[in-house]
């Protein structure tokens, strides 16, 4: 058996798995929140970026060769992340049949408690932010969305209060999946030498960048400094 | 002082539990919790009623029989303490009390609070030994430790298999333990020839026995009455990853 067939064939494996996947996740969405801050330069710096998008890597690379590799290495990484996490969960839910009438989480906390049902709203919201930015299906008027046009349709589109408020808890979501994520992850493969400390203080950097970052975007919309 | 128990009574491994109140009436605060549990015991035997069944051996906090959950946390308020060094003066006169034994798949119900821990035994049995020659004893100062690692191996060694992290945990995950067991002796020079082998073998032997998968709660930690680090969890999973990079020690030897 190879080591990675190995690894995945036990309970730790799989949670490497989510760690390593994990910082792929991480790693894209901070560079995404870096990216989106853009939108503040206004419309030609940010359609341009999205332009750019496309043609990274051009001429070695065809046009969109860069992006759908991108994006084909993230949904994989979705893919094993969300398995090992559904996998992993049903062996712990299986693991305590009887429940107890009183218990008390003495050390854990919320975010901590909220990772699967965090996680299943973090997963609602990736389905529903591409079909709303990338494929523009939902959320706009018929004819609203122009492809070309991804400042337009980020002003637009967050002009709808509820679709803002929609991603402000997505993000809030996002920033405790994180808060504990990326805390678990230096656990989850074995990197502890600088103590506890040091890991919770990058959990909490990457969480609240992330979090301001985004959430600055509809409600700048929402409040007339981006239009 | 007075206290009021409500007890999980369960006759066997197979029949229904059900919660029972029991009335513990001038006991001492200087009692521990299992004394307590005697007096009450003397009061139901001498009305021809079944005792509380509970497990207990040393009773001072390094055998592991003990462990029940009070209140909600496993060997109850006191950190670092086991049942059977907690001391009735931690809680307040007129407390209500209840008792839960270790709930998890891997550990039935045998009776009343008293679980079935043998599968913590068979983690065990799959690597938590070191292969040593037999015969005359080896000199004491053979082999040379650094006192860091004597002392972390010490750290991990405090784990006397109580199985209150295991209860603790919301994912009834033996993480906590097998992380004490492999580390103490994957620390010191003698666990060497085995340390790859010892962690892959003991890991299966945890997800063979049913228990969830750890998701860093810290929870353990907290409920452990050896206060046993989860650095350990951190050093486990480091060593079972570079154990699978590793061939089995058969293997190694026969040279493929
Ligand atoms: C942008 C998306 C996501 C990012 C950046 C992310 C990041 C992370 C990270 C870094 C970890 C820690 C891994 C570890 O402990 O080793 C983690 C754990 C976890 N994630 Fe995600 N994740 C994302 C999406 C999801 C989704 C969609 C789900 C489920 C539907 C999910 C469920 C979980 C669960 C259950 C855990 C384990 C919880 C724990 O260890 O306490 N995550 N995630
Ligand atoms: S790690 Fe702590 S709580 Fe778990 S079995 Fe050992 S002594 Fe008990
Ligand atoms: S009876 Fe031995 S540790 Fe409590």
């Amino acid at each position: 058996m190879s080591a990675v067939a190995a690894l995945w064939s036990t309970s730790i494996g799989k949670k490497a798995v989510m760690a390593v996947t994990g910082i792929a996740l991480v790693g894209f969405v901070i560079l995404h929140m870096a990216g989106n801050l853009k939108i503040y330069l206004g419309p030609e710096h940010f359609d341009a970026y999205a332009r750019g998008l496309r043609a990274l890597g051009e001429p070695i690379l065809v046009h969109g060769q860069a992006l759908w590799s991108m994006r084909l290495i993230l949904l994989a990484a979705v893919v094993l992340h969300v398995v090992a996490a559904v996998q992993l969960t049903q062996a712990s839910w299986a693991a305590r049949p009887v429940a107890y009438t009183e218990k008390e989480a003495v050390a854990a906390d919320y975010a901590a408690r909220t990772m699967r049902w965090g996680g299943v709203i973090v997963l609602l919201f990736i389905v529903y932010h591409l079909l709303h930015f990338t494929v523009g299906v939902v959320g706009y008027a018929p004819g609203q969305f122009q492809e070309a046009s991804v400042y337009r349709n980020v002003v637009n589109g967050f002009r709808v209060w509820y679709v803002s408020a929609f991603y402000v808890v997505a993000q809030a979501a996002l920033g405790l999946h994180l808060y504990h994520g990326v805390w678990s992850m230096f656990q989850t493969l074995g990197m502890n030498a600088r103590g506890n400390g040091f890991y919770r203080g990058l959990a909490v950097v990457a969480a609240v960048l992330v979090v301001v970052g985004n959430v600055s975007i509809p409600l700048a919309v929402l409040g007339g400094l981006v239009n | 002082m007075n206290l009021i128990l409500k007890v999980w009574r369960q006759k066997g491994a197979g029949s229904p539990g059900r919660f029972v109140s029991y009335q513990a009436t001038n006991v001492s605060p200087d009692m521990s919790f299992l004394e307590m549990l005697d007096v009450v015991n003397e009061g139901l035997i001498a009305r021809g009623e079944a005792p509380i069944a509970f497990e207990h051996d040393c009773r001072e906090g390094i055998c592991g029989s003990c462990g029940f959950v009070i209140n909600g946390v496993p060997h109850g308020p006191r950190r670092g303490t086991t049942v059977c060094q907690l001391h009735l003066r931690t809680f307040e006169d007129g407390d209500v009390l209840t008792l839960e034994p270790w709930r998890a798949r891997a550990f039935p119900v045998l009776k009343d609070l008293v679980v079935d821990r043998a599968a913590l035994d068979r983690i065990i049995q799959a690597g938590g030994f070191i292969s040593a020659p037999t015969g005359s004893a080896p000199d004491a100062n053979a082999l040379l430790i650094p006192k860091d690692d004597a002392e972390r191996a010490f750290d991990a060694a405090a784990c006397i298999g109580c199985g209150a992290c295991v209860a603790a945990c919301p994912n009834a995950s033996a993480m906590l333990f097998t992380a004490a067991k492999v580390s103490h002796l994957g620390l010191l020079p003698q666990g060497q020839p085995e340390r790859w082998d010892r962690a892959r073998d003991m890991v299966r032997a945890m997800d063979r026995e049913l228990f969830g998968s750890c998701t860093n709660m810290r929870e353990c930690e907290a409920a452990c009455p050896k206060e046993i680090s989860i650095a350990f969890i951190a050093r486990l999973n480091r060593d079972l990853v570079k154990a699978s990079f590793q061939p089995r020690r058969a293997a190694a030897a026969a040279g493929v």
